[in-house]
């Protein structure tokens, strides 16, 4: 951990994991939803269903929601302002499978009508992560571009996505790669120095035996 | 982070003849990419920010729950009156962790350090010290950038968290980071700030993390002023030229050994401890 890894982060109490995490993962939805949002409905699992309430976990993802960050004095009363900012929202408690025990799962609509369900998880320090997006498995923390390609489980793909980011002089940070059987589908997360150019994405798209591309970059740390 | 014990921090510091928090600082330049000036002034953010969150207690407010609020002021009108057996500076030390502990719970804005929980330990010893002492502002820094040094070791080497290590794990760390700061401002040496931060975490290893109601109230609030009496104590020890008589580093290994034995009812969990007494099952009960 760096320096300000144990120094900090500025937040708004009590847990970083449950407060300022929470806060980051309504935050995030926000900007992958790349729209205001109107609407959500929050599922709330495991801990943060069990102690959420104590620790404002849900006023926290509600200020994040808001585009409130994790050190805004505001988020006590995130409520109020969701009010007056016209933005509706119920809490559920829901059940998930082999989820981290700090998950939630938010159905969001924006103000353009463009729907997400994001599934996250607070790590503990205030870290988060991003488990599912709709119905794709990221697991990443979306906070550099990212790269989610489903492929068929054949030799060459990763070698063509790899080519492509070389090409666009794209250093690659983090990788990983899954599959469900020999044979069978794969995925691919690639995050990345640098942004990767839109047209690159496309041609990826239209590569034999690509499935799926997903590309996420919403710009930076939060 | 390059460091990988306290021990090989002092050994930089032999090497290049550098002071601990330099050593410190140097190695976040490296790590992070950054210059010394971007840094220093992340530093002094974080350090005003510490200041403010003091500065910002109201001991009129409770928490949601309605558990803690107003021990700080208690313990300020208390201290005030002449009344404290540990005296005055103490004294303000007592009212400030608790004070920032009882904002943390209020949901008011703080620095985790390392943790949300334990945010009370290292402002309480450092902010009456600046002000009594009229500290300039780059010492204090420098103090920072000590106990950032040594929590980053006890991170790497066991955990800051309590639901991995028990509360030792982050009021431990705490304490030992305090302790080295203090250590620091006190003019010490790296020696005396490794071994003040290992008699810090000796005095505080086994300790259980059994908040009620899984909430960061009790004990966490009171926690903090222990973390903080015992940081003054083992950086006055280690200032006497008392060495802790096993080496800092394996006092962080035995930490994290005794934070793995923990049961996992005493980790965060709101079962066992406190939490599971027939009191913190009644407040928790209270809260559904």
């Amino acid at each position: 951990m760096n320096v300000f890894e144990i120094l900090g982060p500025v937040m708004v109490g009590p847990s970083s994991s449950h407060t300022a995490g929470a806060v980051r993962i309504g935050l995030m939805t926000r900007k992958l939803l790349a729209q205001r949002p109107v609407e959500a409905v929050i599922g709330m699992y495991g801990s943060f269903a069990a102690t959420g309430r104590g620790h404002g976990t849900d006023r926290a993802l509600v200020a994040g929601l808001l585009g409130m960050r994790p050190d805004d004095m505001r988020i006590p009363d995130s409520f109020r302002y969701a009010k007056e900012a016209g933005f509706q929202f119920s809490f559920e408690t829901i059940q998930l499978r082999e989820a981290h025990p700090n998950s939630v799962m938010i159905r969001v609509r924006g103000e353009k009508g463009r729907e997400l369900t994001v599934q996250a998880s607070s790590l503990g320090g205030g870290r988060i992560m991003i488990n599912r997006l709709d119905d794709i498995d990221v697991n990443c923390t979306c906070e550099m571009p990212t790269l989610i390609v489903h492929n068929m489980d054949q030799p060459g793909h990763v070698s063509h996505v790899t080519t492509m980011l070389s090409q666009n002089s794209v250093n690659i940070a983090n990788m990983s790669l899954y599959r469900n059987k020999r044979g069978g589908r794969a995925v691919m997360v690639i995050e990345t120095d640098q942004p990767i150019p839109e047209e690159s994405i496309r041609w990826l798209e239209h590569l034999e035996g690509v499935l799926k591309v997903t590309y996420i970059n919403v710009g930076g740390e939060i | 982070m390059a460091f990988e014990s306290l021990e090989m921090i002092l050994q930089t510091c032999r090497e290049k003849n550098l002071p601990f928090w330099e050593a410190v600082l140097l190695d976040d330049m490296n790590e992070r990419n950054t210059t010394r000036e971007e840094s220093v002034e992340q530093m002094r953010e974080l350090w005003h920010a510490m200041k403010e969150a003091a500065r910002c207690y109201d001991g009129e407010i409770r928490s949601h729950s309605g558990f803690v609020g107003g021990a700080g002021k208690q313990m300020e009108e208390y201290v005030k009156d002449g009344k404290a057996l540990s005296g005055p500076f103490v004294g303000k030390v007592i009212a400030g962790a608790l004070q920032m502990g009882e904002s943390n719970a209020c949901m008011k804005r703080i620095v985790a350090a390392p943790t949300a929980g334990a945010c009370g330990v290292l402002p309480a010893v450092l902010v009456p010290y600046e002000q009594e002492r009229k500290i300039p502002e780059q010492k204090i820094l420098e103090a920072l950038y000590t106990a950032a040094g040594i929590g980053q070791v006890i991170a790497l080497r066991a955990s800051i968290a309590g639901a991995s290590g028990g509360c030792q794990a982050e009021i431990g760390t705490a304490s030992a980071m305090a302790a080295g700061a203090m250590i620091h401002l006190r003019g010490g040496t790296g020696e005396q700030i490794i071994h003040g931060a290992a008699m810090s975490l000796k005095n505080l290893l086994g300790l259980v993390c059994d908040p009620v109601a899984g909430l960061v109230e009790i004990p966490c609030v009171k926690r903090n002023v222990a973390g903080a009496v015992i940081a003054l104590s083992s950086a006055d020890m280690a200032l006497a030229g008392i060495k802790s008589r096993i080496s800092p580093d394996q006092v962080i290994d035995a930490m994290k050994e005794v934070g793995d034995l923990m049961d996992v009812r005493l980790k965060e969990t709101g079962r066992g401890g406190l939490a599971g007494t027939r009191e913190g099952q009644e407040m928790a009960e209270t809260l559904n």
